[in-house]
């Protein structure tokens, strides 16, 4: 039986793994995900788990202990946030190209400079293109959810891909909420049990892994990569399924709230959902037709499944917490408006950067933004890259 | 004293057919260490990125016998410290059993340098595993570039000798120091295999020691690059031979703290017979240049009189 329970997000994630039990964490404290490798070491100091936990000297050494734990056919997490995730990226990188899954929670920060431990969403969103999956979380409850379906996801013969488990840092790392979490029996029945794959370090036969990959071969081992990447949009549909039939909580590329007959939507990533969502209802109440969609995988990219959600809409607002600095929006602005294009053409793309290092963003924010877009509509006048909420 | 005949019967874990350069001590290192092993036992090797990664494993071929990974430059330690950790995790869950040894090797701008960090977290841990740093005192893999190992005076890429600069400017890094400082169960300064010397065997026992003992291990090796030494190929081991008959690399173990020292030369032999045996020197010849070389015996004897000292010799 299922149980509820109050507890923070790295909490959630930190119990989370204690019930996956997996062979090794080679972590390295960073805030705000400190809390996710400090709970954890205790669980392996109490015993209550079978896990190596790698106290390592950097996060560049965290994600190398994970990717020769993950040759070596164990099942590996690890955790991190910022700048930590920086220091892993050429590691992100060849852990995705070597095809090991592994499962990493990111409490998503700020990247310096300046430094900044608050939340935004620049750490992942720079990691976009390492070739690892992104799921995203609007609450503990999410990041929980997130977590075990993606050694699922990350295992599957068909994939076999990191995956990043992302949450807001601080609000939702270290806000309490109400969640449901699943039995110890349960958890263990649905991520099955991990043995060392034939092709492992530690596997029957010896195996030579991240070779030099000269041009005759190196490209065709990409389009492997890019192949598995494809299965994975599948595979996240397959995992969401059988983790409905134990919980009841569905999931998807993304949530649409309030979609069905929105003339205006705002799409959004992470718990900033939670705030616009409240948004939705107000102007709802006062008969305005808004609506608004939540990315969760936003690596796979659901770009023709998000061009249908948007197809009845006159204008869009893209909410980017990360600047990307290509002088024409964010990350989330470019890759909808692109998968927009040539599918529901003639619709109004705007783009909003908000929240960097963790400004606030308040419902007055975002109803002005839903103004914007009526405005847009009414007037045909609008910026396309726009900073909400910054002093000019 | 090992038995040649029975050694040569040991099965060969690094085959040949490989891309390293004639007379490159790469190899030969590897091959030695790995002899060390028993027969049943398994190696996991991790190699840093450098001449012997490049070379050893171009897919979709591999020379090498026992599993091998090569993530990073920097990273060896860490990487096998991941994988040492994931394989007692799993003989814990009952699903792997058998015997394996850990070993990662590294060139010494993978280990002096770029890799430092990664191998002082993965020692300090206490991961069972060996690392072998097979030092050619420069970046040989990127075209002969100066590293912390590499020797005062050396010409190379980017510590070139020029019109008023004498090549290195810094004396070499003591890295096998570094690592005693960690007080690891072993940590151990060797040559490669060299018929006909009283150390022939050292290479291959102290790998033998450092396999028969729990924990973390080092080993420092000097080893010759023709290229970027500028020797020849088939005089090569004796250059290195004059490198411990200088004491320019003394052969040298400790253990727990204790240190041995394994050859003591009968003469000390002047350092000019190891500088004017390598074209990476040869400026260093010239009549101008005597002062360089007076300062850098005198550094090599500071060393080895420190060591002696170490040593409970002096």
């Amino acid at each position: 039986m299922a149980k509820r329970v109050s507890l923070s997000g790295n909490e959630a994630v930190a119990f989370g793994m204690k019930q996956i039990n997996p062979d090794v964490v080679a972590a390295f404290p960073i805030t705000p995900s400190t809390e996710v490798p400090q709970y954890f070491s205790q669980f392996v100091a109490n015993g209550e788990v079978d896990t190596e936990f790698v106290a390592v000297e950097s996060e560049h050494s965290a994600m190398s202990a994970c990717i020769g734990a993950a040759a070596a056919g164990g099942r590996v997490m690890t955790a991190t946030a910022s700048a930590g995730l920086a220091l892993m990226w050429e590691m992100l990188y060849v852990g995705a190209s070597m095809r090991l899954p592994m499962v990493l929670a990111v409490t998503n920060r700020a990247l310096s400079g300046p430094i900044n431990i608050h939340n935004d969403h620049s750490d992942t969103m720079g990691a976009r293109d390492s070739g690892w999956i992104q799921l995203y979380s609007e609450s503990a409850q999410e990041a929980y959810d997130n977590l075990i379906q993606a050694v699922k996801i990350g295992e599957h013969k068909d994939v076999q891909l990191p995956v990043m488990v992302c949450y807001d840092g601080f609000i939702t790392s270290h806000a309490v909420e109400n969640l449901e979490m699943l039995d110890d029996e349960d958890v263990k029945k649905f991520v099955g049990e991990k043995r060392i794959a034939p092709f492992a370090l530690l596997g029957q036969d010896p195996v030579s892994m991240g070779p030099l990959d000269l041009p005759n071969h190196y490209f065709e081992h990409k389009r492997l990569q890019a192949e598995a990447m494809k299965n994975a949009k599948k595979v996240i549909l397959e995992v969401a399924a059988e983790y409905e039939k134990l919980t009841g909580r569905k999931y998807g590329f993304f949530e649409e709230y309030k979609m069905e007959d929105a003339e205006v939507a705002i799409v959004v990533i992470n718990s900033t959902a939670g705030t616009a969502k409240h948004v939705v209802d107000t102007l709802r109440a006062q008969g305005k037709k808004v609506g608004l969609i939540k990315i969760r995988v936003f690596r796979p990219f659901p770009a023709e499944e998000l061009a249908d959600a948007l197809r009845n809409v006159k204008a869009v607002a893209v909410m980017d917490k990360a600047d990307s600095f290509s002088a024409a929006g964010g990350p989330l602005f470019a890759e909808v408006r692109s998968a927009m294009y040539g599918r529901v053409d003639g619709k109004i793309v705007i783009n909003y950067i908000y929240g960097l290092g963790g400004r606030d963003v308040t419902t007055a924010q975002i109803e002005k933004v839903y103004a914007d877009l009526f405005n847009a509509i009414e007037t045909g006048k609008y910026e396309v890259y726009n900073y909400l909420g910054v002093r000019e | 004293m090992p038995n040649l005949k029975e050694l040569s019967k040991k099965k060969v874990r690094l085959t040949g057919g490989h891309r390293m350069c004639a007379g490159c001590g790469a190899p030969m290192v590897v091959n030695w260490i790995l002899k060390a092993l028993d027969d049943d036992v398994r190696a996991v090797i991790s190699n840093a990125t450098g001449c012997l990664e490049v070379s050893t494993c171009l897919y979709p071929y591999t020379s090498w016998k026992d599993s091998w990974i090569h993530t990073a430059f920097e990273n060896a330690a860490a990487t096998i410290s991941g994988a040492e950790a994931a394989f007692k995790a799993m003989k814990r869950k009952g699903h792997i059993d058998g015997k394996y040894k850990f070993i990662a090797f590294g060139g010494d701008g993978g280990t002096y340098d770029i890799g430092l960090q990664s191998l002082s977290g993965a020692m300090e841990r206490g991961h069972d595993m060996l690392y072998v740093c097979y030092d050619n005192g420069a970046y040989m893999n990127t075209g002969i570039q100066r590293s912390s190992a590499t020797p005062y005076g050396a010409d190379t890429t980017t510590s070139p000798a020029g019109k008023v600069k004498p090549g290195k400017e810094q004396f070499r890094k003591d890295l096998t120091e570094i690592m005693v400082a960690h007080h690891l169960p072993y940590v151990a300064q060797t040559v490669p295999v060299i018929p006909g010397t009283p150390y022939m065997f050292d290479l291959y026992n102290k790998a033998e020691k450092a396999f028969s003992i729990e924990g973390p291990k080092f080993m420092n090796v000097l080893t010759p690059c023709p290229r970027g030494w500028r020797i020849d190929t088939a005089t090569e081991l004796e250059v290195v031979k004059l490198a411990v008959e200088t004491c320019f690399w003394p052969l040298y173990e400790v253990e727990n703290g204790v240190y041995k020292i394994n050859y003591i030369p009968k003469e000390k032999k002047p350092i000019t017979e190891w500088l004017k045996a390598q074209g990476r020197f040869k400026h260093l010849l010239k009549p101008e240049n005597e002062h360089i070389v007076q300062k850098i015996q005198e550094e090599v004897d500071r060393r080895w009189e420190r060591l002696l000292y170490l040593a409970g010799v002096k």
